[in-house]
């Protein structure tokens, strides 16, 4: 078992962080790469992006949304029990260079993967510009953390009960007019990856994003997680999670994420009525 | 009449016991497995048409070497236990080979019994034995050398590297085995399914040999978790890499991403890994195809077909653009998946899928083929057909045309020497690869083989590493 030995609720319980014993994986893990835990014996293996790590302690930090049967089953895990499989670290670790003014946008729980990465490319030596955002004050997570790993850090939400009123994309616009912006790592819920790529593309800016298709092992062998990338096929769990921004065919990565919405619904269901 | 000839008349007047089945129009609705084994009575009358040859060929004809004649003869003589022990002696998985092997092209294929009737029924007297050891043995354990101090890690707990292990473990060597996925097993465990390996017997065998001392590490996937040079750092000896084909072969044609369109490995690894026949039981989901559609005609294809039927489908076809004559499958496999109503349509290829709005498949365009001259592998080449387009509806799409090369762990390892497939460069008598310490068998030097293909390569690599622990390199 990987026990968990931090339990914090975010966002009013809809979003949930764990730090979980993992010695093997924290003492390799690299901002960027991701991990695929199941609950028990019944449970689907899910694939999540690291938060954090500590190799000294020797423990990883993952931070979920609750959308699902699987992430509702994470919820109910106490501090002392754990995960019964936890692998990793999978995928490819984030580039981390020194390139000048950096842009790192967030949203959602996307905000969570940022984090590590955010902290790299400043101690990298780059002048890093963080945006986050939510749809309101509430949802709103990790801001003191990314202050810390940033530079600067802006925070926006969609119905002004926090920081800018407004999209992130609102913000990341006026970086991108008025800085030399040499890249902007772009996280979060798809349409807005989808919608930071597409501006940052007007301006020319080599983006990156982080892509979270569905998958099985994470190691290449099922090609469940294939997204379409400059017109090609490439499994985001070995070739990615990271692609380049401008050439991700987000509505098909949409529409793939949707394949077992159905089932999904008709699992949660049961478990919300188990467990009300 | 000579006396010898007086028995082999006798013996020739048995017919080849039938192994009890399912029918048909049951199973093809349940995951429990198809033939129910052998009675000890029967096991005993099938026994009876061996006829002990002095030179036999069936034993040249296993890729292990088992001794065919010997452990017949047990079993004819009711020893059963005595019949499993020989067994083992060169095959750490009988109950699974006696399941799985393709006997017609092997040991049964050269039985003199079968030159003028059927051959004798090795695989299910094989899987008697082991199943009735598995049973009714007191699981007493293998004998075992005396501890020799030193450490092999096996990577991969497929046929080869279990193999590997339950050899190296008897002579004397302390063995981990380290496995990508949440249990162990391997293509038994995600890749065969339950109706015809059921999963309770391999995870009987790996822990037979967790008894006999194999330490078995999940969750650990080397090239990620760990490298093999960190390995050898940590204090291994050797190093088996028997890591298996392991990524999916696509069809390279418009449409492939519609939802509905699935790699054989993804669909097989969600039903048999994940359990998802049992949804919502289990959490994991799979699509179930009412107009199903498989491409491809080998052993996986047959279980993507078989797999599908018994998860509701109304229809499923095999769609196989060479002729019956080609097909790669198994023959017992073919004949369950046809007596189970899948349906074969041969000289047949796609050209591209098409979905609906939501991005879900509802069909797909073929063409018709004929076979040309022989191409590099032998076989007949499919040539299209002009003007024999044609649309087939379907909802949901298995592509099982075979595997290639994960670069996951030979990308962390580049000394080892690849060929321009990607799979590792291995000397075929023994295994050892291009870096020191390191051998490597089964389907990442060989490509899609079979699981005692695989377990002879491991077999040859056990003797090999254990020359060189004594000897060196």
């Amino acid at each position: 078992m990987f026990k968990i030995v931090k339990r914090e609720e975010m966002a009013g319980g809809t979003v949930i962080l764990n730090e979980i014993e993992a010695p093997l994986i924290a003492g390799k893990a690299k901002p960027g790469q991701f991990v695929i835990l199941k609950a028990n014996e019944t449970g689907e293996r899910i694939p999540l992006t690291m938060a954090d790590t500590d190799p000294q302690k020797g423990t990883i930090t993952v931070i979920y949304m609750v959308v699902g049967k699987s992430t509702a089953l994470f919820k109910t895990l106490k501090v002392g029990e754990g995960y019964k499989d936890v692998i990793g670290p999978l995928g490819k670790p984030t580039h981390v260079e020194k390139v000048g003014t950096v842009v790192c946008v967030g949203g959602g729980t996307g905000v969570a993967v940022l984090h590590p990465i955010t902290r790299a490319l400043k101690e990298a030596g780059n002048h890093v510009i963080a945006i986050i955002g939510a749809r309101n004050k509430g949802l709103l997570i990790l801001e003191e953390q990314m202050k810390a790993a940033s530079t600067e850090l802006h925070v926006c939400t969609d119905d002004g009960s926090y920081g800018h009123k407004g999209f992130v994309t609102e913000v990341l616009k006026k970086m991108l007019e008025t800085k030399d912006v040499k890249l902007v790592v772009g996280i979060g819920p798809v349409p807005m990856m989808k919608f930071v790529s597409k501006m940052t593309k007007e301006f020319n800016v080599k983006t990156l994003v982080s892509l979270n298709p569905i998958m099985i092992d994470g190691t290449g062998m099922c090609g469940g997680c294939r997204v379409s990338i400059g017109g090609e096929t490439k499994f985001a769990c070995v070739d990615g999670p990271e692609f380049d921004g401008h050439q991700v065919d987000y509505d098909g990565l949409m529409q793939r994420l949707q394949a077992y919405c159905d089932e999904e619904k008709e699992c949660y269901g049961t478990f919300c009525k188990l467990n009300p | 009449m000579a006396e010898e000839e007086v028995k082999k008349a006798k013996k020739e007047a048995i017919p080849r016991q039938k192994m009890p089945e399912q029918a048909p129009e049951v199973r093809r609705r349940n995951f429990k497995e198809v033939p129910t084994g052998y009675t000890p009575e029967t096991a005993i009358l099938e026994a009876q048409r061996c006829l002990q040859c002095k030179k036999p060929g069936c034993v040249e004809g296993c890729p292990v070497q088992v001794d065919i004649p010997g452990f017949i003869n047990h079993i004819k003589e009711g020893d059963f236990t005595g019949a499993a022990r020989l067994l083992w002696q060169k095959n750490s998985l009988p109950a699974v080979c006696g399941r799985v092997c393709p006997q017609e092209v092997q040991c049964e294929g050269v039985c003199i019994v079968g030159k003028k009737g059927q051959p004798v029924a090795i695989g299910n007297l094989e899987r008697f034995a082991a199943d009735y050891e598995r049973i009714n043995g007191k699981g007493e354990l293998p004998p075992k050398a005396p501890p020799t101090g030193k450490k092999i890690a096996v990577v991969g707990s497929g046929p080869s590297g279990l193999t590997v292990a339950g050899d190296l473990i008897a002579k004397g060597h302390e063995v981990t085995v380290l496995e990508a996925f949440h249990k162990p097993g391997g293509v038994l465990v995600y890749g065969i399914p339950e109706f015809r390996l059921p999963k309770e017997i391999v995870f009987s065998e790996v822990a037979f040999m967790e008894k006999q001392g194999v330490k078995l590490e999940c969750n650990s996937v080397v090239g990620r978790t760990v490298t093999l040079d960190e390995l050898f750092a940590q204090g291994y000896d050797a190093v088996y890499v028997g890591v298996g084909a392991g990524l999916p072969t696509f069809m390279n044609i418009p449409g492939e991403n519609l939802i509905g369109v699935l790699s054989a490995n993804e669909y097989l690894t969600r039903a048999n890994l994940m359990k998802a026949y049992l949804f919502p039981e289990y959490d994991t989901p799979i699509v179930k195809g009412k107009n199903v559609v498989v491409l491809g005609a080998g052993n996986v294809a047959m279980d993507s077909a078989r797999t599908a039927m018994r998860l509701g489908a109304d229809n499923v076809k095999i769609v196989y653009r060479r002729s019956r004559q080609e097909m790669p499958a198994r023959a017992a496999e073919i004949h369950h998946a046809e007596e189970e109503g899948i349906e074969f349509f041969l000289l047949t290829a796609p050209t591209r899928f098409l979905g609906d709005e939501k991005g879900r498949i509802t069909g797909m365009e073929c063409l018709k083929m004929e076979l040309g001259e022989p191409d590099q592998s032998g076989r007949r080449r499919p040539i299209p057909v002009k003007g024999s387009e044609f649309k087939m509806d379907c909802d949901l799409v298995i592509v099982a045309v075979g595997a290639g090369a994960n670069p996951l762990l030979t990308q962390s390892t580049p000394e080892l020497s690849l060929n321009k497939r990607g799979y590792i460069i291995a000397d075929p008598e023994t295994g050892k690869t291009t870096k020191k310490g390191v051998w490597a068998g089964g389907d990442i030097v060989t490509g899609s083989a079979t699981v005692i293909l695989a377990m002879g390569a491991g077999r040859k690599a056990a003797d090999s590493i254990h020359n060189y622990l004594k000897w060196g390199w």
